[in-house]
């Protein structure tokens, strides 16, 4: 625990006004105590020594009459609470959770709490970025595990310092208080609430050590439903997000990317353009040499920047350009396919084995029945809700910035390679985001947005239309999944052979080509552990086609194989295939896998109980419908659908859908509910529709037409979310924990209703191909 | 210190500025004049010219639904309705549900009772479709709810089923 000598001084509070929630924060100077979130998940309580008066401007509007009580927490002497939400909100629900972490720990009245949306916290060390809140990222599962471990403590020393100013003024120890919903509560029975503490508080020293944190049997607000913080501002239109926000005199900026992300601009014509009322100019785009994907631009393009978007996008459509293929222009998505098939069917070494256990030569010759079946997963794209965009001020000294990201740090970056500036002099604002799923850990819009802001010296907001953002993705690669078995005389599994080929999202990404595969295989997941004779192959596709994470990899893909192997197994051995997933988890015990991850096969076999019996599973053979099952397990966290569909000739009616997880401690049950609802319908989309293609290099989904999300129709009335109590279990991230299975319950159940086995997606087109 | 000057005696006469020809039209109950393009799509309009950005950018042809409205009482995409087309018309957006007092209309409500939020950029569209389809159907069924087209990449939509259903049933603010 490292603590720094307290500065008088006072600075500015490093919080930066979001729209779409209040415009807040700017604080007098002041005393300003700092929680930094230090290495390893430990947190150091610091001053932070400095006389910086830079924040921005709004903030002003909250008057003298917050006081600091760290990074995140601003109380008033009306003892209304700020709390500021330091990961991006994309429709994850963290800008709710995190801070109710914060003010269960602080004994908070959340009835008196504002959520703050805070903006990217950097500073000025000796030419590095100190990150003022600790890691900030949004949409990867690991912002509730994180905010576990280091923002519990930020309530925790707010509380004690408001705890110590109580007990200065009774002249009473500070053990023989206690805090209650917004107040401290003395012996005799006097309260004095957090706002008349409020001030005196600011002005303790931090603990030497770390105050205790509150019994779990304590929480008020940890494990209680909460409605979104943003619910109200969403549906009156007020919320900002940041294609909602004008910088006054900003130039709109459309773009007309090549096709070919290795392409060249052959010819261009302005002409027509530039005679368009409103707009102001045209500039060429180039991927900087070298730079890795997602933090330039994407492909070679022509911007036009205008007054206002109507304006620009005219003249985007009067561009005359030609463009040159690059290498890339002779892919295509069918040929990549085929030599996937070649690559896992064939006696190839595999670019990596993933895992390697016990002797699969030695386990055939006790084989009494072998199995085989290859599984097809198409290339995906993102279609995020909100488009890329991008809104970016730069003066001689200072770069603002508002950026729809789940990754700020990484957002910084990019603008700090391309501007040159101090950390400090950075600012990014992150709005409520219109949906992430991965796409918005890059940067490419950034990069855009930069370096159209250089070339037309004003400020400039970016918009990517829809149709931009299926054509110039970061997709998830296709892949070819090839699995066989081998079943000894006693109906064991005795062998796993698992053979993948995909093109990684790591490469062009600074990743040494030996962890190539982390992005698209799992090494812990189903069966290992359970299989005596385990092997996992990857084989790498070389593909030009940009490729970036996407939420559920690499999960997806290999749970729609291995959950509908298992029940084509099943099927093969004329088994209920519930009871076949039963005896490969065997008894509940806990396995140690390697590399830290351990499966708990109580855990998984109670989520698989819960949706069978909730689904009454039993009836499963005597339905007209059909009954189908998955389940999976990520990073501690644990998952089962049920499924049960009708079909109706050649219609498929998703009758029934019952989810359940065990994710830990749930912080916030009504937000997990969204989340396991979400992610089931949100995979069942997928699923059911969706596909990107390519031919000559050239995407051929440009559309909702092409590229069709799932119908009101389409998709379930309801999904039947089950959450087991997960007790003082640490809690776990849920954001894509429901996805991995509910496509391969989807196809088993589809197999049991029609007999026609799925093994390749998009599922409609499959079915309708094979009926 | 410097007497001051008399202010100079103008025999200009202040002639009132032509009023500009325009397309007038109500949007949330609003008498507005766009004097720009005629052909700019309404959506462009209330976005960049009014900043009522509740309504959003769908794709080129409103594929989402993200940019309904209510056109005279029914919904329209807004990037495919032309300014020239709009001229005497009344235009509600999501800004314009809830009343002048700031109470919420009843699918507002219900939306935040039932959390069907996400990241809530659809939002907006969603409660204009479902506006519509309460004038229409006080009373709607799961058929019926089943013919919005609004889509949502969160997967939300078993919450706005909910949302609807609550909504009609009259039990928007209750537990």
């Amino acid at each position: 625990m490292s603590r720094r000598q307290r500065d008088d001084r006072g600075v500015p509070a490093a919080g930066m006004p979001v729209a779409g929630r209040p415009d807040l924060l700017r604080l007098s100077r002041r005393r300003f105590l700092q929680v930094l979130a230090g290495g390893a998940g430990a947190l150091l309580v610091g001053i932070r020594i400095a006389d910086a008066d830079s924040a921005p401007l709004p903030l002003a509007l909250l008057g003298d009459s917050f006081f600091d009580l760290g990074a995140y927490v601003r109380i008033d002497s009306d003892s209304n609470v700020l709390i500021g939400a330091r990961d991006p909100d994309t429709g994850t629900g963290v800008a709710t959770a995190l801070p109710r972490i914060i003010a269960d720990e602080l004994d908070a009245d959340w009835n008196r709490v504002s959520v703050v949306g805070l903006g990217l916290g950097v500073q000025d060390n000796n030419g590095q970025p100190r990150w003022t809140y600790g890691r900030q990222v949004g949409g990867t599962g690991s912002s509730i595990p994180a905010a576990w471990n280091d923002l519990r403590q930020v309530g925790a020393v707010a509380r004690w310092l408001l705890l110590r100013a109580a007990a200065r003024r009774l002249g009473v120890p500070a053990d023989r208080l206690r805090c209650d919903a917004g107040t401290v509560i003395a012996p005799d029975g006097r309260r004095f609430t957090y706002g008349s503490l409020a001030e005196d508080a600011s002005k303790i020293a931090l603990p030497d050590a770390m105050p205790p944190l509150k019994q779990p049997a304590r929480y008020q607000l940890i494990g209680q439903p909460a409605g979104d913080v943003d619910a109200r501002t969403i549906v009156t239109g007020q919320a900002r997000y940041a294609i909602d926000q004008h910088d006054g005199d900003a130039l709109v900026a459309v773009l007309a990317h090549c096709p070919w992300p290795d392409g060249k601009l052959a010819r261009i014509d302005t002409a027509d353009t530039l005679a368009v009322k409103g707009v102001v100019k045209v500039v060429q785009l180039q991927p900087e040499p070298n730079q890795p994907w997602g933090s330039t631009v994407i492909a070679p393009a022509v911007a036009v920047l205008a007054e206002d978007t109507w304006s620009a996008l005219q003249g985007r459509h009067k561009l005359k350009l030609e463009w040159t293929p690059g290498p890339s222009g002779s892919e295509s998505s069918s040929a990549l396919e085929q030599q996937a098939a070649a690559l896992v069917a064939g006696s190839g070494a595999p670019t990596t084995r993933v895992r390697d256990e016990g002797d699969l030569e030695a386990a055939g010759k006790k084989a009494a029945r072998r199995l085989q079946a290859s599984y097809f997963q198409p290339w995906l794209a993102h279609a995020t809700a909100e488009p890329m965009n991008c809104l970016v001020r730069l003066d001689k000294d200072k770069a603002s910035l508002v950026v729809p990201t789940q990754a700020p740090q990484k957002a910084w970056a990019v603008v700090q390679r391309l501007t040159g500036l101090d950390p400090a002099q950075i600012e990014i604002s992150v709005p409520r985001v219109g949906g992430g799923y991965g796409r918005r850990l890059d940067h490419d819009y950034v990069a855009e947005a930069v370096m159209l802001a250089q070339a037309v010296d004003k400020p400039v907001r970016l918009l990517w239309t829809r149709e931009q953002d299926l054509d110039h993705d970061y997709y998830r690669s296709g892949s070819v999944h090839q699995l066989s078995v081998i079943i000894d005389r006693k109906r064991q599994l005795l062998g796993w052979d698992q053979r993948m080929a995909s093109a990684s999202a790591l490469v062009n990404r600074g990743v040494p080509d030996g962890r190539l595969w982390t992005s698209e295989v799992d090494a812990n997941q189903l069966p290992a552990g359970l299989v005596p004779n385990l092997r996992s192959d990857w084989y790498a596709l070389p593909s030009a086609i940009p490729r970036g994470p996407l939420r559920g990899m690499p999960h997806l893909s290999n749970a729609f194989a291995v959950q509908c192997f298992i029940d084509e197994i099943a099927h093969s051995l004329k088994e209920d295939p519930l009871h076949t997933q039963l005896r490969l988890l065997g008894a509940p015990r806990q396995i140690a896998l390697g590399n830290g991850g351990v499966l708990d096969t109580g855990r998984l076999i109670n989520v698989l109980t819960l949706v069978t019996d909730r689904i009454e599973w039993k009836n499963w053979l005597r339905s007209v419908n059909g009954l189908g099952l998955a389940c999976w397990h990520v990073n501690g966290a644990y998952v089962a659908h049920a499924i049960e569909v009708g079909m109706d000739g050649e219609r498929l009616v998703i009758q029934r859908v019952v989810c359940a997880v065990d994710v830990g401690r749930v912080i916030n049950p009504l937000g997990l509910e969204g989340q396991v609802a979400g992610a089931t319908l949100d995979a069942l989309s997928a699923a059911l529709n969706l596909a990107i293609t390519f031919k000559d290099g050239r995407i051929q989904q440009h559309s909702g037409k092409d590229y069709p999300l799932a119908s009101m129709a389409q998709l379930p009335d309801a999904v039947e979310v089950i959450s087991v109590p997960g007790g003082d279990l640490p809690p776990t991230g849920a954001s894509f924990l429901a996805m991995p299975t509910a496509a391969p319950a989807l196809a088993n159940a589809v197999f049991r209703a029609s007999a026609v086995r799925v093994r390749r997606l998009p599922l409609m087109k499959e079915l309708l191909r094979l009926l | 210190m410097a007497p001051a000057q008399a202010l100079p005696v103008t025999t200009d006469t202040i002639v009132p500025q032509k009023i500009r020809a325009g397309i007038d039209l109500q949007i949330n109950g609003e008498h507005f004049r766009h004097t720009g393009d005629p052909q700019m799509p309404l959506l462009w309009y209330l976005r960049d010219v009014l900043r009522l950005t509740g309504t959003k950018y769908a794709g080129e042809h409103g594929d989402s639904g993200a940019d309904l409205v209510l056109l005279d009482g029914k919904p329209a995409s807004a990037i495919t309705l032309p300014m020239e087309q709009l001229a005497g018309h009344q235009v509600t957006t999501v800004e314009g549900l809830a009343a002048n007092d700031g109470t919420l209309h009843a699918i507002q409500q219900a939306f935040i009772d039932e959390d069907a939020i996400g990241c809530g950029y659809c939002v907006p569209g969603w409660l204009i479709a479902s506006v519509a389809l309460l004038r229409r159907q006080p009373h709607p069924t799961d058929d019926d709810i089943d013919q919005l087209s609004n889509l949502c990449r969160c997967g939300n939509q078993t919450r706005v089923r909910r949302a609807i259903k609550r909504a009609a049933a009259g039990k928007a603010g209750q537990p």
